[in-house]
């Protein structure tokens, strides 16, 4: 399978695009009519082929494009690349488990040989060709975490694990659905995600907590999270939102199917072996509303999750006062007829829209 | 009345406790402002203890009020300065200088708290030593989330950032490490649109 790497951009014109093969394999989050939250891991031990759970770290047509976006984020920004001093062994870590998955998953786009300590690592697509020592940081660019995320698609948090408790100590985050690394690097797991509401009392975050201390190397977990982003942005941060913030009043009836986007996190969960601490990949899918109506299931079912939703679940996505354009234009693709359970498409067995 | 009931909020938020006396081989109390009522309390309980501390201590807004009441509890030490900043090189000296068992008693405004936790954790002061009682005003540190500069002293909602001068609201997210709230812009999708400013906890 050869990718074909689109040209295009996540800012001023917005060039994104999903092609059809990028919309049928869309990580759509929502299995069933409704949603709350829950903690939903599951294996992160492939998934379909062609699929985004197919591999361990997806690669996918956007991936020159966004490795580019990245780096114009940090040149604007080098806070968005942290890592506290005792962090330095997880990165060789990360470094390490992304080359190898890479290597092995995409072989014709990336190599990786090793003869003891010295690597030579080839990424193609990027025109990488660079030799170093292995947990010698003089002998890259850039720190070890920086330095392979600069060439991985998604935010990576990386959690130092003590005490029974996961810290963000460590991040490369561009990515981001309106949270800050700079603000949050050194918290806990309970302190970063204090501001969600409803998940505390509900007793989510100490259910995945304690599932997430007991993720063991080689056996990584995954799941999907989702928000609402107008423009094809994927540099949502807190730091920029008195810039990008304006962009949510400028959908109307007419722009809605092509600016307004469904926004995807597909969150995967690895142990590192050297450090013991977790990386936390959150890599991000954007798919235009008018893309995903293509298909009549989630089409119906968008519209109903969308229109359910608890007003304080829209008012924390940053979605609220928009929720009532978005019903007016996805109510158009839903016809009433019932869906069928899951997040696959089922293109050949849903109906086409009765309207 | 120097003693404020905080409602309840999120996670990151920090929560003080009452300062209590604990062994240790010695004591560094560091107050700002009203915190000085905390060490008054505590000398009630324990006047030893607090003989054998070493005080720092900064007025604020109140000048001189504290002062004569913390220098009668004949502290090993009291040092009156007129800033934390100014305070600092000196704190560090005493942190770096302290042996092992030392007990440390924070009180008075949460910016004042909170940076002087950080000088400590970062000495490798474990937080079990590290006692915090808020005392006095209600005043936030703030972070302008955009620029990344620090208004201090914030009194009101929303607020205007002292470097940037954007319009930014409180939040109740808290970085122990800035030791500092968060400050978001208020009027991002409405440009101009600032809401009247209103007290914190008015």
């Amino acid at each position: 399978m050869t990718i074909q790497f689109n040209n295009e951009t996540f800012r001023d014109d917005y060039s994104f695009k999903n092609s059809d093969r990028a919309i049928a394999r869309f990580p759509f989050p929502f299995h069933e009519d409704s949603y709350m939250y829950s903690v939903n891991m599951e294996q992160h031990r492939g998934g379909p082929e062609g699929s985004v759970y197919e591999m361990r770290f997806d690669v996918d047509e956007h991936y020159v494009s966004e490795m580019q976006d990245r780096a114009i984020v940090l040149d604007q920004d080098p806070l968005r690349c942290q890592s506290l001093p005792h962090m330095t062994l997880a990165g060789w870590d990360l470094l390490e488990l992304i080359m190898v998955s890479k290597s092995e998953d995409y072989p014709d786009l990336f190599e990786l040989h090793r003869d003891g300590n010295t690597w030579r690592w080839i990424n193609k697509p990027m025109g990488i060709d660079d030799t170093f020592t292995f947990m010698d940081e003089s002998t890259l660019p850039y720190g070890p975490m920086e330095y392979i995320t600069r060439q991985a698609q998604g935010d990576f948090a990386v959690l130092d694990q003590r005490d029974d408790m996961l810290w963000m100590d460590a991040g490369m985050v561009t990515t981001q659905a309106d949270w800050s690394l700079d603000f949050d690097i050194g918290m806990n797991f309970f302190e970063w995600h204090a501001p969600v509401p409803k998940a505390h009392e509900m007793g989510i975050f100490k259910r995945a907590l304690k599932f997430l201390l007991n993720v063991q190397q080689g056996a990584p977990a995954r799941r999907l999270n989702w928000t609402m982003t107008v423009n094809p942005l994927l540099d949502t941060s807190p730091e920029n939102y008195h810039k990008w913030g304006v962009q949510k009043t400028e959908l109307t009836p007419e722009n809605i199917g092509s600016k307004q986007h469904l926004r995807v996190e597909l969150q995967t969960f690895f142990r590192l072996p050297r450090s013991n601490a977790l990386v936390f990949p959150i890599r991000c899918y954007l798919i235009a509303f008018q893309d995903i109506v293509r298909t009549p299931k989630w089409g119906r079912r968008l519209h109903r999750v969308i229109r359910d939703l608890p007003e304080e679940l829209a008012t924390y996505k940053g979605f609220i006062d928009n929720r009532p354009m978005m019903l007016d234009y996805l109510g158009q693709f839903d016809d009433g007829l019932p869906t069928s359970p899951g997040v696959w498409p089922d293109k050949d067995t849903e109906p086409a829209l009765h309207k | 009345m120097s003693i404020f009931k905080f409602p309840e909020s999120i996670t990151s938020r920090p929560v003080y406790g009452t300062l209590e006396p604990r062994k240790g081989p010695a004591h560094l109390m560091i107050a700002d402002a009203e915190g000085a009522e905390a060490i008054l309390d505590l000398a009630k309980q324990d006047a030893e203890l607090v003989a054998n501390a070493h005080i720092i201590y900064i007025p604020k807004g109140t000048g001189e009020t504290f002062v004569e009441k913390l220098q009668a509890l004949k502290p090993r030490q009291l040092h009156v300065s007129p800033s934390y900043e100014a305070s600092l090189q000196r704190l560090r000296k005493v942190l770096e200088d302290a042996h092992m068992g030392l007990q440390v008693y924070l009180t008075g405004t949460e910016g004042l708290m909170g940076q002087a936790q950080n000088e400590a954790m970062a000495a490798g002061i474990p937080h079990t030593s590290i006692q915090q009682e808020h005392r006095g005003s209600i005043a936030r540190r703030m972070q302008c989330v955009h620029c990344k500069g620090i208004t201090e002293d914030v009194m009101t909602d929303p607020f205007v950032c002292s470097h940037c001068g954007l319009n930014l609201f409180v939040r109740d997210h808290y970085s122990r490490r800035l030791a500092a709230f968060q400050g978001v812009c208020i009027d991002a999708e409405d440009p101009g649109n600032v809401p009247e400013s209103v007290e914190l906890y008015k």
